[in-house]
């Protein structure tokens, strides 16, 4: 403590708030976990909430029940939708679209990223075609791949086609190129052939960068095939939300919604499954 | 004496929009069978553009490579090559790793696992042999990568800075572990390097380079008696050697400096 001499005798002077007293102590903040059964009940609960509130809003008539329909008429709906209908004819066709869409064009796609790796006046001269197909919006091309392809499966493969496609090229190629130099000159060292160095190197290496694309194509693929069943289709999900919306069977609209985000959940599902399996097979 | 290396007349130059540029003045050397030489010099001195050559991966503007006496020039496959990266796959395991070279020649996966396991035991890596390189220290990745050079079986072996990167105590036990895998296989080794003291005490020959352009200024003899003891480095002789590099090296950094200014 700072002490003065004022001639009078020591007086203390009066103590200046230093860094040191101003300084706050607290705990260290922690957040607490819940177990997760609590996490569980707490997510159900807003679900049951949710709707409850719907239903409530519906009846007394706070929002239009036309417009918004409401929970007990999309239950009665859903169940004339498996009973009645041919719920099953629609599902199968928007699965199946999507499926062979997201084959080709990721397996095509990865392909054609790798073939980049054999020569750089090919990579080169092919180049700014995929950036513009890559730039292009590609349902703006939906139109004219239907009157193409027709009104049935293969037009809604072509889209899904299309929307992953250049996805998976562009990823496959950054990580062809993403290959060290190095790594190439010891294969070459070796007394390797390109084709060797292909095989045990570049497509190893691309690899995890092609599994990353698969859950991306996934979305993509079935985003393709519900708008190709907008433009003009027989069957599938997206043909019944457009029946349904043109027909004022709102309830409808949310049993096909409804659907379509359990058939994209269980797909995605799988794909991740198939990501897990592929990455532990490659351990990296 | 026989020969098994020879550069002959072995020199590059690079085409830049500013004119030509000489990596190397044409070189001249002749390495007898197992014997391991040095090249120490600065940075862009031509010791990496040396190595390439040798390992065909670079075509030299004038000059050959003579291996054995045959003509050797831009073909690759004919002398192991380890880069400063240790360049180890991080998807196989460290035998798959290590036998890379024989499978690249055609070896069955089989026959060269069985050649390679017990040379991983001897030589300091087992119980590593089913693990991914990342699960490697340094030290281990850098034996890896030089079993993998080995087990290539050429004659003549290459090591581009391989002990650069490690701390100096691994660096030490490395030096001995390398002169001991020396002693066995009886390769021919090139052997580059920034460390006087790791270059003459592993070396029969060191040459000491020199840049702009890149050149040997000059070849020593190491006339140390084998096996060395770690106190060889203590000798008056090895001093002399060490001391003759330094002032060497020090000339070429004093003249690239005045050129400079």
């Amino acid at each position: 403590m700072a002490v003065q001499d004022t001639g009078v005798g020591l007086v203390r002077a009066p103590p200046a708030p230093s860094a040191r007293q101003l300084r706050s102590v607290r705990r260290l903040p922690v957040q607490k976990d819940w177990p997760m059964l609590a996490i569980l009940a707490a997510q159900i609960g807003i679900l049951v909430g949710l709707i409850a509130l719907w239903q409530v809003a519906a009846d007394r008539g706070w929002i239009d029940g036309f417009f918004w329909s409401k929970p007990s008429a999309i239950f009665a709906t859903l169940i004339k939708f498996f009973t009645a209908g041919d719920a099953w004819t629609d599902i199968g066709f928007t699965f199946r679209s999507t499926i062979f869409g997201f084959l080709i064009g990721t397996t095509c796609g990865s392909l054609l990223g790798l073939s980049f790796w054999w020569s750089r006046n090919y990579a080169a001269i092919v180049q700014p075609y995929i950036i513009c197909f890559e730039a292009l919006p590609k349902l703006a091309l939906a139109p004219l791949v239907i009157l193409v392809f027709g009104l049935g499966l293969a037009s809604k493969v072509a889209i899904a086609t299309a929307l992953t496609l250049i996805v998976s090229t562009l990823t496959t190629y950054a990580g062809v190129k993403a290959v060290d130099p190095d790594q190439e000159k010891l294969f070459y060292s070796l007394g390797a052939s390109r084709f060797q160095v292909f095989r045990k190197l570049v497509v190893p290496h691309s690899l995890p960068w092609i599994i990353s694309v698969l859950r991306v194509n996934i979305g993509l693929a079935l985003t393709g095939a519900i708008v190709g069943e907008f433009i003009a289709s027989q069957h599938g999900l997206g043909r019944q939300i457009l029946y349904a919306g043109n027909t004022y069977d709102i309830a409808l609209v949310w049993v096909a919604v409804l659907v379509l985000s359990t058939l994209a959940v269980i797909m995605y599902a799988a794909v991740s499954w198939l990501e897990r399996i592929l990455r532990k097979g490659i351990r990296q | 004496m026989s020969v098994k290396l020879r550069l002959d007349q072995v020199g590059m130059t690079f085409r830049t929009p500013n004119g030509a540029f000489t990596a190397l003045t044409p070189v001249t050397l002749s390495i007898s069978p197992g014997r391991f030489v040095s090249l120490i010099g600065p940075s862009g001195c031509g010791k990496s553009t040396i190595f390439n050559i040798v390992a065909g991966l670079l075509e030299p503007t004038g000059g050959r490579v003579l291996i054995d006496g045959a003509e050797a020039t831009g073909t690759i496959g004919r002398v192991g090559y380890m880069l400063q990266k240790d360049l180890l796959l991080p998807w196989r395991t460290v035998l798959d790793n290590v036998i890379l070279g024989m499978e690249i020649q055609g070896v069955p996966l089989r026959q060269a696992r069985q050649r390679a396991l017990p040379l991983l035991q001897r030589y300091g890596l087992s119980g590593f042999e089913y693990l991914y390189p990342n699960a490697l220290s340094g030290g281990m990745r850098q034996r890896a990568a030089l079993l993998r050079t080995l087990l290539f079986d050429t004659d003549v072996i290459l090591l581009d800075e391989p002990f650069g990167a490690l701390d100096a105590q691994t660096k030490l036990q490395m030096q001995e572990w390398l002169l001991g895998l020396w002693a066995d296989f009886g390769k021919t080794v090139v052997f580059v390097t920034h460390d006087i003291e790791e270059a003459i005490y592993l070396s029969d020959e060191v040459h000491v380079m020199a840049t702009r352009p890149g050149r040997i200024v000059e070849s020593m003899p190491v006339p140390i008696a084998r096996p060395r003891e770690r106190s060889a480095t203590l000798t008056p002789e090895f001093m002399a050697i060490k001391q003759r590099c330094l002032a060497l090296l020090m000339a070429g950094h004093d003249s690239s400096l005045g050129e400079a200014a």
